[in-house]
Parts: structure tokens; sequence; C-alpha cells
């Protein structure tokens, strides 16, 4: 099990990300530079949070350029587990992996707090029975107010993508939508950070159990040992 | 000598006096110095003739440029310098496994302090007050960018942000423009770059109408053999230019940083400096980066207040060396800069770097990773001469400690004012005491006022969670961030403390008050005090009332430092402080490390479970004066401030900190603003993790043990060496004989329950609250304020 998080200029929860897996899940974790266009031989990309090049453009805009982001949609198309946080969302929607778009908040004020996520029945993880009814993660973002058009969001809906809402929306998100995953469902994005809850002194522990269902996509027996 | 250096030379050994510098390239800075050009730079006639003298010559407009920069109060400290060496900068007690000052204050750009184990802080506050004032977002911004590579040139990763805010009233639309601007300020730039802003504290007075303070403080970690220094030396290394590219903006802001703000100051806009967190964070990483690879960076400083000219002439002067650069080579993001213009540019996130001889290729190829520049302007020479040229031809020659250490030092005439002494003899012998219903009155009201409400409208902008170290965030009497430290831990504590109508009042006492209540702070969070950097914030001292608060605040500071064995590892003057209706309250703002020993030693100021004894450790207060109850409830800034009785403060500290290891300490809440029933209240106003949940926390308070001549003093008086904890009723009769074993007075007050519903009792004198009012209006006091028609 080998876990590749990207390293852009400007990405800031890079090391959050590392630890959520290398420190939290004891799973084999490197850093793959922006510049690289090989991924190496891992199992999971995580394009983790932060300001790539600042998010001066609309978030995650320039990003998607980077050299290493060709591999990484080679790598989704053949099936590889992506799955961006925060940041990472946003980078991953603007290069078409995910559908829809993040704007600012609807108070225009960033918000970092801890909220309470509904979850939806989604995947073989992603789902209350794997993950509960609730989980409850920080938020720490500027422009997190997902968007989709009508007939987007009816097959968000129709192919039940959406992984996580918010009980009570932050920042104006259509449907309440936190999180979401790609039709093929191999790429998932989301606002929360699960890399900010999984130590003892963290607002809850939930970012395991999150971090897990991703990775529980690419290997089901992990279901099996926390179930 | 280098060889371009000994053919530019401006002395002429015969005749004894230095010759005169050639023309410079822009013929507008060939002007004669005449006395209204000396007086627009912010120097004295005494001073130009003091440069006269050390130059041999007169000094060119570039070099007049520099010499006002550099004995700016911002560069110099002139007027405070000989104030500040009564501060102890040194620990006296055991410093074997950590708390050892490994760099001290004033010698480098921030001081670092020993956590053991091989590993380090550094830390300091400054400000951007002035910046901040006439332009909020960019002045609030720079200023965390500022303090942040102050402790990243040190050779640390910096890991988290405080600041310390002072605004007028809120209900004045200048102050909440103000408020505005300075939080987004700070958000986007803390945020962007990646530090977590953890803590901080804020008040709003009529005093800063017009003059807001924008404190901010950054904490940085390393290893003792990461520690660089701001030193050039090695006659031949290279100097090396880092970061973005020079502009015209911030032209002279140590300089403007040293007058009064006045109606005219909103012209003086194009010295407010603009930020880049994006570039910030590049030049972060590669710093660190650079300064990883062993032997290659021989000395480091960051371009911060006087840019170019602060950074060659403090790097040369430390180094006891010279400086040569050639403004051609400095990146220059407008044409046509002369060297006035890029000498005294203030343009943000650059950086000097002094390599090794023969190994350029190396520091050019971390800066091509990261798409910076790094441009070689230049060598260290051994002339002790700061030279500068464009164009080859020398456009500045100075002696690098002339403007370093040589700016005059004055002693101001110190007085103090006639409101304080009069303020000082109000007594509340005419005020009516406090009934039930003015009971209920007053806690609602204090609960609702903006200087003691929640903060949350402000830190939930602030990213203060990245890093994921972040154990205690804002909002408790003092913030815990874990350090990882290679495949290790640490915890640390850190507070900020300042309350400006103590100073104003009494400034000895108030600064005393500052120091004890940080600490207590760190008491309560399980934290032993590791040293301390201080803001002082105070009015024109050439102001006689001005300059005595500025020496008695010192004073008070330096001697609870010296009590408590708490060193000063560095700091910020920020004079001037006045708009056009008066001078600031005198606002010396302290931040004080602690260390946690161990992780179950952190304590947090709420409660979460019912059953809980509350008590009160400390005597029954008697004092009113200076207190919140005066001025919200009857609109009165007078009386003494608290008394402080260090040896009181230190038996409740080592009280609570040897409880708190002890394991008998669930929660502990300092009594400060707004007195007791505000410490109780806010005891009960757990942090909601998620969405919202049914508030039952309560308490039943009896007071009836308490001998008190007022209950107005009781309830809301601000007397010192004060603190409430909660404890199981297991270990309460425990904790009240260890309490009295060591002399210090200990009641129980009360017990949290599950009824939703504060009740006090106090003899005859019976009231209530109910918890989720006071809590929703606690919460929302600011959120209203700056709430935006449309916008959620």
């Amino acid at each position: 099990m080998k876990v590749a998080v990207l390293q852009f200029p400007g990405s800031n929860c890079d090391q959050d990300a590392f630890h959520l897996f290398a420190s939290g899940l004891k799973v084999n974790t490197k850093y793959v530079w922006h510049k690289e266009t090989s991924l190496g031989d891992a199992d999971l990309v995580v394009v983790p949070g932060g300001f790539s090049y600042g998010d001066y453009l609309r978030c995650g805009a320039i990003a998607r350029f980077s050299p290493v982001m060709k591999a990484v949609q080679a790598f989704s198309q053949q099936g590889g587990v992506v799955y961006g946080i925060c940041n990472g969302f946003q980078i991953l929607c603007e290069a078409g992996l995910l559908p829809g778009a993040l704007i600012r908040n609807s108070s225009l004020e960033y918000r970092c707090i801890t909220c309470a996520l509904k979850v939806e029945t989604s995947t073989a993880s992603f789902n209350p029975n794997f993950l509960g009814a609730s989980v409850k993660l920080p938020i720490g973002h500027g422009e997190g107010n997902f968007r989709i058009d009508e007939a987007g969001l009816a097959r968000l809906e129709a192919n039940k993508q959406v992984l996580l809402r918010y009980e009570n929306n932050p920042n104006g998100s259509l449907s309440d939508i936190a999180g979401i995953r790609s039709e093929a469902g191999n790429v998932f994005g989301m606002m929360p950070h699960p890399d900010r809850a999984f130590e003892r002194f963290h607002p809850s522990m939930d970012g395991l159990k999150v971090a897990t269902a991703v990775l529980a996509t690419k290997f089901p027996e992990l279901l099996k040992h926390t179930a | 000598m280098s060889k371009a250096a000994s053919q530019q030379s401006p002395r002429d050994p015969a005749l004894g006096v230095a010759a005169l510098l050639p023309p410079n390239p822009d013929p507008l800075l060939n002007q004669t110095i005449t006395p209204e050009l000396i007086r627009k730079h912010g120097l004295l006639p005494d001073e130009f003739e003091l440069i006269c003298k050390s130059l041999g010559r007169q000094p060119t407009l570039t070099e007049t440029g520099i010499f006002s920069v550099m004995w700016s109060e911002h560069c110099s400290y002139k007027n405070s310098r000989s104030l500040l060496k009564g501060f102890p900068t040194e620990k006296k007690g055991e410093t074997k496994d950590y708390g050892r000052v490994l760099v001290k204050a004033g010698e480098e750009n921030a001081g670092i302090i020993d956590v053991g184990d091989g590993w380090a802080v550094a830390f300091k506050i400054e400000s951007h007050n002035h910046p901040s004032a006439i332009e909020p977002f960019e002045g609030a911004a720079t200023g965390v960018g500022g303090i942040i590579r102050d402790i990243f040139t040190m050779g640390a990763r910096p890991v988290l942000l405080t600041n310390s805010l002072r605004f007028g009233e809120l209900s004045s639309p200048a102050t909440k423009r103000l408020l505005r601007g300075v939080v987004a300020g700070i958000a986007h730039y803390g945020n962007c770059v990646g530090v977590p802003t953890v803590g901080g504290d804020v008040y709003f007075d009529a005093s800063y109408e017009g003059n807001p303070l924008v404190n901010a403080l950054c904490l940085g970690v390393l290893r003792h053999d990461q520690i660089r220094l701001g030193k050039a030396t090695g006659v031949g290394n290279p100097v090396f230019y880092v970061g973005a590219a020079t502009g015209r903006d911030g032209l002279g802001g140590a300089a403007f940083a040293s007058r009064e703000l006045s109606e005219a100051s909103a012209a003086d806009r194009p010295a407010v400096q603009k930020g880049d967190p994006f570039m910030e964070k590049l030049l972060i990483e590669a710093c660190l980066e650079m300064m990883a690879v062993p032997g290659l960076v021989v000395g480091i400083q960051d371009m911060g207040a006087a840019g170019l000219t602060c950074s060659t002439c403090e790097t040369a002067s430390r180094g006891g060396a010279g400086i040569e650069i050639e403004l051609d080579q400095v990146p220059q993001r407008e044409t046509g800069m002369n060297s006035y213009e890029i000498m005294l540019s203030e343009s943000q996130e650059r950086m000097l770097v002094i390599v090794k001889k023969g190994r350029e290729k190396e520091i050019e190829a971390i800066f091509e990773k990261w798409d910076l520049h790094a441009s070689n302007v230049g060598t260290v020479t051994d002339t002790g001469r700061m030279v500068v040229k464009q164009h080859g031809i020398t456009v500045a020659d100075i002696p690098a400690n002339v403007l370093t250490d040589q700016a005059p030092l004055y002693k101001r005439e110190a007085k103090e004012g006639e409101w304080a002494i009069n303020a000082r003899k109000w007594t509340p012998a005419a005020l009516p005491d406090l009934d039930a219903k003015g009971v209920e009155a007053a806690l609602s009201a204090l609960i609702a006022s903006p200087t003691i409400s929640s903060k949350r409208w402000i830190y939930r902008q602030y990213d203060n969670m990245v890093q994921h170290g972040t154990a205690v965030g804002p909002g408790s009497d003092a913030a815990v961030v874990r350090l990882r430290l290679g495949d290790a831990e640490k915890f640390i504590a850190i507070s900020n403390d300042c309350n400006g109508r103590y100073c104003a009042l009494n400034p000895k006492r108030g600064a005393l008050i500052a120091m004890v209540e940080c600490l207590r702070n760190l008491a309560c969070s399980g934290a032993k005090a590791l040293a301390m950097t201080d803001n002082l914030n105070f009015g024109n001292p050439y102001k006689p009332e001005n300059f005595y608060q500025l020496s008695e605040c010192i004073q008070g500071l330096a001697e609870a430092c010296r009590f408590f064995d708490v060193p000063v590892v560095g700091g910020n003057v920020s004079l001037y402080n006045e708009s056009p209706a008066g001078s600031i309250d005198p606002t010396p703002t302290v931040s004080i490390v602690g260390l946690i020993e161990d992780e179950k030693h952190i304590t947090r100021q709420t409660v979460s479970t019912s059953g809980s004894r509350l008590i009160l450790l400390g005597g029954a207060p008697h004092e009113l004066g200076g207190s919140q109850y005066l001025g919200l409830c009857h609109g009165i800034k007078a009386g003494d401030a608290p008394e402080v009785d260090l040896n009181a403060e230190s038996l409740l500290q080592t009280f609570l900190l040897t409880q708190i290891k002890a394991g008998r300490v669930i929660a502990a809440h300092d009594i400060s603003e707004g007195g007791l029933m505000v410490t109780v209240t806010e005891m009960l106003f757990t942090p909601e993790v998620g969405a919202p949940n049914a508030l039952t926390l309560g308490a039943a308070l009896d007071l009836s043990s308490l001998s008190a001549s007022r209950l107005d003093a009781l309830l809301f008086g601000e007397s010192q060496a004060r603190a409430v904890i909660a404890a199981s009723s297991v270990v309460e009769k425990e904790l009240l004989s260890l309490a009295a074993s060591v002399g210090l007075p200990a009641t129980t007050i009360g017990e949290v329950n599950a009824s939703g519903v504060l009740s006090l009792a106090k003899g005859s004198i019976k009231t209530q609250w109910n918890v989720a009012t006071l809590r929703t209006v606690w919460e929302t006091t600011i959120e209203n304020a700056m709430r935006r028609p449309g916008l959620n």
C-alpha cells in the first residue's frame, strides 16, 4: 500500500496529509513534487490543501497545468484512486477530474471551524455502515461553496456521487455538498480536512475513518478489518 | 579591500577628510541637502551634524535617506534603548533540561530558547500599527509577513502566529472598517502562507480610535545546530538577494512609522507595503532548504523595515565586516528606479543571504527549483563600510556600525500626566452598590461587551489548525500547540496580555499586571513559562507624560521578569501612537511562551460535564478601579489599577501548576476583565464541535461565605492573583486543605450542573441567568456588529 502526496508551490497541508496516512494510518507515504512527470508505484494519489500558486486566480486554475497533473490524469484513467482535500478538491474540479466548481463562501469570509457532516450512501466504504451516520471534520477555506448546473446536480444525486453533506451549511454550498466522487468511483474530493482530525488532541479522530474509506476503494480488505 | 572598492574610495588620505562622492547617476539625487530636506527626513539638526562628523563630509541625498531610516525610532530605538537595558535577558535558575537562552534579545532578528533534547523555539512580536491605520488590510497582512521572516531567517520553521489587536469603540464605523480590514489582512497572509493563527487578544477602547494597534507574533521551531545568524563574515563571500523584486512600495516605511498620524497621513499610502503570502511561502521553503545544506549559508537576514539598507549594514556591522553591493544586480519591478528608491524600498518578501564563496551554483539551483530570484548583488569586504554602487558609481559609502550602533540615544523628560494623577484619586464611595436586578443586568452587559465577548467572528477567519498541531486553539486562556520534533513531540503554550486601561491609570502596575496575567494564563493551561517577548506601544516620547508611561511600564515588566525569572528574548517598540484626539492608552503587550511537560497536563478554561465543584483560588476582592464594570456600566475610567502582589501571584501559579500536574484540575480559568462572574460564566461556554448542541450546562453559585464590603467589587472587581478551577467532588476537600497548607485562600463557590441556568446567591441577594441566552449574546456581539446585509 503506497500513498503519494503531491506538492505544488503554495501547498501548505501537504505535511498534514502526509502524516494522516504515514503517522495516522501507518501507510508507506511519500511526497511527489509538482514538476515530476511520474507518480511511481503509488496506489493512492493525494492532492493536498493549501494555496497552490497563491490561488490569486481561481483556486486550482494554475496547478492543473503543473507537469504532474498529466500523470494524475493518466493514473485516474487507468482506475487509480485520486483524493483531493480542500485546495486539492478545487484542483481536481479545475482539472475536470471531478464535476462542478468551488466559489467564494457565501459570507465572503474564510471559515475555520469544525463541522458535523452527514454521511451519504455512495460506495462500499463511503456509507453510514462503515463511517457512521455522521462524522466531525474541520474545514478551513474561503472558497468551498460548491456549484454545479442543474443537470450536473441531478447526475450527482442519481449516481449517488455525494459523499458528505454539511449538517449546518458553512459556505452556501449547493445541496449542502461537502464532498463528492467521480462517476467511475475512483476520484474523490472534499472540502473538510480529515488531515486535521487524526490526533488525540484534534476536534475528532474521524479523519482516520474517512481516509480509510478512500483507501478501501483500492483495498477492500480494509473494510473487513475495521468493521 | 576589493580592487573596485579601492578605486572608488572617497577618502583622500592626503587631506585627512573624506572627498565628496561622485555625482549620482540620477541628477535628482544631486540636490543640496537643505535644512528643509533634513526635517522632511525626520532628522534633527544635531543628528545631521553627527552624520557629517561621522562621514567627514556632507551626506548625499541617498545617504541622508539611509540615515533617516536607520536612525528612526523603529530601527534604532533611540528613545527607548536606555530604558530597555533594564530587562533581564538570561535565565538565572536551572536550565539543564530546558529554558536556556540560546540567542539573546537585541543580538539578532529574534531570540531563541532551548526547549530540550536539542530543540529550540525562536519567537518575537512586532507591531504594524501605522500601516494598519492607513491601509488596514495590507498593513496587517505585511505585519504578519514581516514577523514570519524574522523567524525563519533564524533557521526556524514557523509553526504558529498570534496577534494582539486594539481598536476604538466597536460602535464606530471607522473601527468596523479597520477591524474588518485588519482581520481579513491577517487571515489573507497567515492562511495562505500556511502558519496557523492560534490565539491573540483584542480590546476595544476609545483611546485607540484612529490609531489601532496591530501586533503580530510568530514562533518557529529548530534544532540547536540549525540556528543561523544575520552576520556577514568571510571577506570575498558573495552576497545574494533572494525573493521578490524591488519596487517603489513602502518607501521609507520605517521613518513613516516613527511619526504621529495626522489628517494628512492618507497621503502616505505609498509608504504602506503590499504583501504576497504566496511568495513568502516559497521563500520559507527555499530558505529552509538552503539552510539545511551544511556550510552553504554564512549569514542571512530578512529585508524588513528599511529593506536593503538595514539588511546590508546590520549584517556587516554584526559580522565586523563591510559589504559592497551593486544596485544594477538587484531585481527590480519597475524601470528607472534610482539609488534612493532601491535602498529605501520596503518591498516585501525579500532576504539577504551571505553564501560561502565558490558555492553560488548550489543556492541558485535551490531558488530555481522554487521559481525565485537569487541574484549575486555584492561581496563581503574588510572595510567595515557599507558601499553602494549603481552603474559602477559609488552612491553611498558609510561605516556600517555608524548606522547600526551610533544613533544618538535620548532620555526624554518624564513627568506623570495630570489626568492619571486625578483619575487615581477616584473611590467608589459615591457609587451605589448593586442590588439583585443590578447584578443580573451587569453580567448580561459585560458578557455582551466587545472586549469581553467571544472573538469567534475574528478567529474563525484565521486558519488556526493548519500544520495539524493545534491542541487548544483560540478562545482559551492560552493556546497550546504540539511541536513535532523529528519522531518526538512537545507541547508549548502561548498567551498575550495587556490591559491598557490599567496602564493609563498606573503604568507600572499595569505593566506588572500584563506580565502576571499572562503567566497566570499559562499556569491555567498547565504550562511553565520559558521566556517573554514584548511589544511596547506608546505615544509620542517627546511628550513628558508619554515618556513617563514608557519608563514606568518598562520598569514594571522588568521587575516581574526578574521576580519570575522569565527572560526577555526580544520585542519591538512602537512610539508615536497618536491620532488627532491624543495618545493611546499605554499598551506594553506581553507574550509569554511556556512548556507543557506532558500532554496530560493540557488544561482548558471550559468544563464539559456537570458535577464539578467550582473553587475560587485567591482572596476575596475589594477593588473596582480600572474595571470593565466601571467603564461599561458607569462610564467611568478611573480609580487605581488593581494591586499587584508578586508573592501572591507566585503562590497561586505554583499551586495551579502543581495541582494540574497531579491531575486534580478539570478546568482552570484566570480572573481578569469582568471579574469573578465573567470568569465562571465563560467556564460554562464549552466549545461546540460540529453543529450547535442543545446546551444544558449550568452552575449554582453561593458566595455567602465570602466576605466583601461591596457586592459589585466581589462579583465584577478585577483584583489580581485569582483563578477559578473546576474539580471533581472527590478531590475537593483535598484541594482545599492543600491550598490551606501553603497559605493560599481557596473557597468552594458552587457546582456545575445540567440545569442550563447559572444561579447566584449571596446572602439575601438571589438572581439567575439562562446560560444559552448569555452564550448567544457573548458569541454574537462582534458578529452582529460586523454583519453585512445579504451575506451569511
